[in-house]
This record gives C-alpha cells, structure tokens and sequence, in this order.
C-alpha cells in the first residue's frame, strides 16, 4: 500500500523554491533514505512532509488511513532554550502527546514504552536528569527515545546519528532496521551513504536533479555515481 | 501582634483582599510558567497598556462599562502576540514591546485630545497600581473571582501535559498532531482575561510581579517542569498571603509589599541555587 505520494513537489521559505521537481512514492514497509549536498532542502522536504510548511508547488498525498498521531519525528535540530527546566523523562514522555487526544494523563502502557525506549537508547540512568545539563550526544538520544514513542506507523528522521559515538550509531541503525522489519515505514535523511546504502530500500537524492529510485537503480545511475565519487574523495582527504 | 490580626480578620474587607490576592496570585503564577519559558514575561504590562489604551477610548466614546472595548481589545491582542508561532521573525518580547508602547502612546495621544478627564496622571497612575484598592472588593468580584481561579486551575490539570509540550517544542507537538494554535487561543483568552481582571482589582504592576517572580524563583530550584510549576504556584500563594497580611499589619501598599516579598524570596532562591549549583 502507498503510504504517502509527492508529486511535481516544490518545497521552500516565504515563497522562495529551494528544491523543485521532488517526485517520490513510499510504500507500507518502505525505508527511504534521503541524501544530497548542505541546503539542498532535505530539512525542508521532510518539514514540509510534516505539515510544518507549506508546499510551494505541486501534492502530497497522503494514505487515507494514515494519522498524524501514528508518525513519529525527530527534527535536526532543537532550539531548546538554555535555562529550560525539563526532565529527561518528561521530554521522552511527550512524544506519547498525539496519541493522548484529550485524555489528561499517560497511562501505564505508556510509561512503561517510555521506559524502554529509554533504555534502548541507554538514558535509563539519566530519566530524572535535567535536559539542558546533557552533552549534545545524550540530548540526540533523548530526543530519539521521543521519537520512538511518538512512531507507530511511519518515523521520519533527520540526521539521526549526528552527536552520536560509533557504538551508540551502529546500534540506532540496528534499531531502525527492526522497526523497519516490524513493519514501520521509515524515512531517513543521512550524510553517512554508507551506512544508509547499507540498510535502505530506496533513496531520495534532492539536488538540481533529484532523483528517486531503489537503492541499485541509484547505485547505477550517473547522479549516483558523481555522488558517491564525491563522498569518496572527502573521505580520502 | 497576633491579637491585632486576627482583629482584621474578622473583617468581610481583609478576607476578601486575602481570597483574591491568593487566587489571583495562584492563577498568575501557573501561566507564569509557560510565559516566562516562552519569552513573553512582560506580556502582563504590555497587556494591561493595551488595556490602558482601550480605556482611554471608552472614556473618549464615553462608555459608561468599559469593560465591553477593554476585555475584548484585549483579548485580541493576546491573540495576536500569542498565535504567532515559535517560527516568525519577530521575537515575542519585542512584539510585546511594539504593542504596548504603541496602545500607550495612542491611549495617551486619545485621551489627551478629546480630554474628558483632567486627572491623566492620576489615571495612569490607578491602572499601574490599581484602581479599586484591593481593600474594598465586592462580594461579586471576589466569586467572579472564584469562578475564575477554578477555571484556570482545572485548564492547567486537565492540560498539563499539553502545555510542556507546546513549550518545549512546539514543532515536534505540530508534527504528532497537537493542536497548536487552539491550544494557544485558549491561552491567550484566559491570560487576557485574567489580567484585565487583576489589573482592575491589583494593578498592573502587580501582575507582571505576579507572573514573573514565582517562576523564576522556582527556576533556580527544580530542573522538571513538574517540579517547576508546583514550586511556582506555592512561592506565590505564600508570598500573596504574607505580603496581604504584612500590608495590613504594617499599613504599607499591598501590591508593592506583595512585590517586595516576592523579591526577597527569589533573592533566597538564587542563594539556595547558587550553594546547591556549587557543591
Ligand atoms: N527557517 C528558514 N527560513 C528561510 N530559509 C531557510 C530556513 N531554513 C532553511 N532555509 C534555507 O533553505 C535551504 C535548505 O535548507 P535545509 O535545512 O532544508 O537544508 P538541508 O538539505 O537539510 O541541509 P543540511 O544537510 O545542512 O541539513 C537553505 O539554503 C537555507 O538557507
Ligand atoms: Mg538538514
């Protein structure tokens, strides 16, 4: 089943395009990776799948059945301000906040998912810890364990494993990839090719020409191959 | 001493100037939470300049209740400040700002021209102190009161959750599907009605004490919302209930004691925070 459809997409700020021509399909079970150059506007792509923007141009459709407390999202960056009183658990709690509608509290199947989502993301430890007082890696993590929480049938990530150490990283994608398996749609940005080519199914490239395709049909396309020479040539330097 | 207080408070005066003070102390201090966090702490004396500037103009049209153009006026621009989003240009304190001294100038320039009062400096004298001194409160505006405080109170319980959200991370909340900006209209209804109100019973002044101080206070001493927001809400009921009785013992202004105890207790905080912070 498609979950969700973008069509002669153009996606931007106060009426100024920074990407145009994004054309893509996501289906049930579908990981997508979405990669390209600084500002290319994969941050904005994924905005404004949210509903945070406004397309400039073009559709996205979504599966009808698709709502919004069933997405999960972690966003690049937060701006927290710096003397924010919040508990780690708080903050991990609040991704269930879609999900509660009208009722007033959590309830204990909640609490408890919190819990684990804590512990997968090794926070478990840190839950009555102020936000603010966390390295920007740990504050990835909590922001991730929010996101976890908040998912049920589609996570979109953005940039996920930045801030993160190597152990922690390998093990985030390990997780990401069991989500995927249990059936959740995941859509990724990521800088680390890699790594993502190593687990996607399909890829997103968002540039002057944007292309989409699976994971191979990119691989064997020119933009795919420019790319990752590219990539290639900065790792060596 | 002790004799002497519980003389006054026999009397109907004293416990309704105590009711009032606590609750609208309460009331205050919970919103205090959000609006400090969200940059919006002078939102209290912008608010009640724009209600100032309302009430230059009811006086002008000469409109015998002015709360009908005060509240509503208001209202809206609460609205307006608060609906705007965490992603514009314009920050919220300078937003504030541009309102407030422009309500003031026109409420000033209105009054000034078509002046129906000679007492323009006694007027805006009452709205920063308060008009009706908070000693001869009406049975009616101490249920009004009442009323109110429940309302606010129960919004806070029942919402709470929501509330951290929005503040924290209003992006994240529009994403997973909150309603943001109902959320945010309800907000400004009820914080603009609450400072028409005080405003009327306390003084401008006082609110923005009122809101500002028991959240900062509690800022230096609890790292959770949760803990933040309970420990504003007592500093402030107690500061509120102190400072009414000290006034009245020491015959000083009630809303400035209010302030000065507010002070004072922040001052404890800081110092507790600091040693705590330094070990
Ligand atoms: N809030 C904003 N208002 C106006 N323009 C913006 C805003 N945020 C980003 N832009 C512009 O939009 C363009 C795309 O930004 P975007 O954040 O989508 O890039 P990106 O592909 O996510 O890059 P990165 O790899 O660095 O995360 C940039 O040129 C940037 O200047
Ligand atoms: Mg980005």
């Amino acid at each position: 089943m498609t979950i969700l459809t973008a069509n002669q997409l153009a996606v931007g700020y106060d009426g100024k395009i920074v990407c145009d021509h994004i054309n893509f399909q996501v289906e049930e079970g579908d990981y997508v990776c979405i990669i390209g150059e600084n500002g290319a506007g994969k941050s904005t792509l994924l905005k404004t799948l949210l509903g945070l923007n406004q397309p400039m141009e073009g559709s996205i459709v979504f599966a009808e059945n698709l709502q919004k407390k069933e997405i999960g999202y972690l966003p690049q960056q937060t701006i927290v301000q710096r003397d924010f009183p919040a508990s780690v658990e708080e903050i991990v709690l609040s991704g269930f906040q879609g999900k509660m509608g009208l009722r007033p509290f959590y309830n204990h199947k909640e609490r408890k998912k919190a819990k684990e989502n804590m512990e997968t993301m090794q926070i478990a430890d840190l839950a009555k810890k102020c936000y603010r007082e966390l390295s920007g890696g740990q504050q990835q993590r909590v922001l991730l364990a929010r996101a976890l929480c908040a998912t049920e049938r589609l996570l979109l990530l953005d940039e996920p494993v930045t801030g993160l150490d190597p152990r922690t990283m390998v093990e985030l994608y390990q997780l990401i990839q069991k989500l995927n398996d249990a059936g959740i749609t995941i859509i990724m940005i990521s800088h680390d090719i890699s790594m993502s080519m190593q687990y996607a199914k399909h890829v997103l490239y968002l540039g002057h020409h944007s292309f989409f395709g699976t994971k191979e049909e990119y691989e064997k396309s020119e933009i795919g191959k420019k790319f990752s020479q590219l990539q290639e040539m900065e790792e060596k330097e | 001493m002790m004799e002497k207080l519980a003389f006054y408070l026999q009397h109907p005066f004293v416990q309704y100037a105590l009711i009032v003070g606590v609750l609208i102390a309460l009331c205050s201090s919970l919103l205090g939470v959000t609006l400090v966090l969200k940059r919006f702490s002078f939102i209290g004396d912008g608010l009640s300049h724009v209600a100032f500037g309302a009430m230059s103009v009811a006086a002008v049209l000469g409109l015998t209740d002015n709360t009908v153009l005060v509240l509503p006026v208001t209202i809206i621009c609460a609205i307006l400040l608060l609906c705007r989003g965490q992603n514009t240009q314009m920050k919220g304190d300078a937003a504030i700002a541009m309102l407030s001294v422009t309500a003031l100038a026109f409420g000033y320039l209105c009054s000034n021209i078509f002046s129906t009062s000679a007492n323009l400096s006694g007027d805006v004298c009452t709205t920063l102190f308060g008009s009706i001194s908070i000693l001869t409160l009406r049975k009616e505006e101490v249920w009004m009161c009442m009323v109110l405080s429940v309302v606010v109170v129960l919004f806070f319980i029942l919402f709470y959750h929501k509330i951290f959200d929005v503040t924290f991370d209003e992006n994240f909340a529009r994403a997973v599907g909150t309603k943001v900006d109902a959320f945010h209209f309800v907000l400004s209804i009820i914080i603009a009605v609450i400072i028409v109100l005080a405003m009327k019973l306390v003084g401008s002044l006082l609110v923005s004490a009122l809101i500002i101080f028991p959240a900062l206070s509690s800022m230096r001493l609890f790292q959770s919302f949760k803990g933040v927001t309970i420990c504003s809400a007592v500093i402030s009921v107690i500061c509120a209930f102190s400072g009414i009785l000290i006034s009245i013992l020491a015959g000083t202004p009630v809303g400035a004691t209010v302030v000065g105890v507010d002070v004072l207790v922040f001052g404890v905080c800081w110092c507790l925070g600091r040693l705590h912070g330094g070990e």
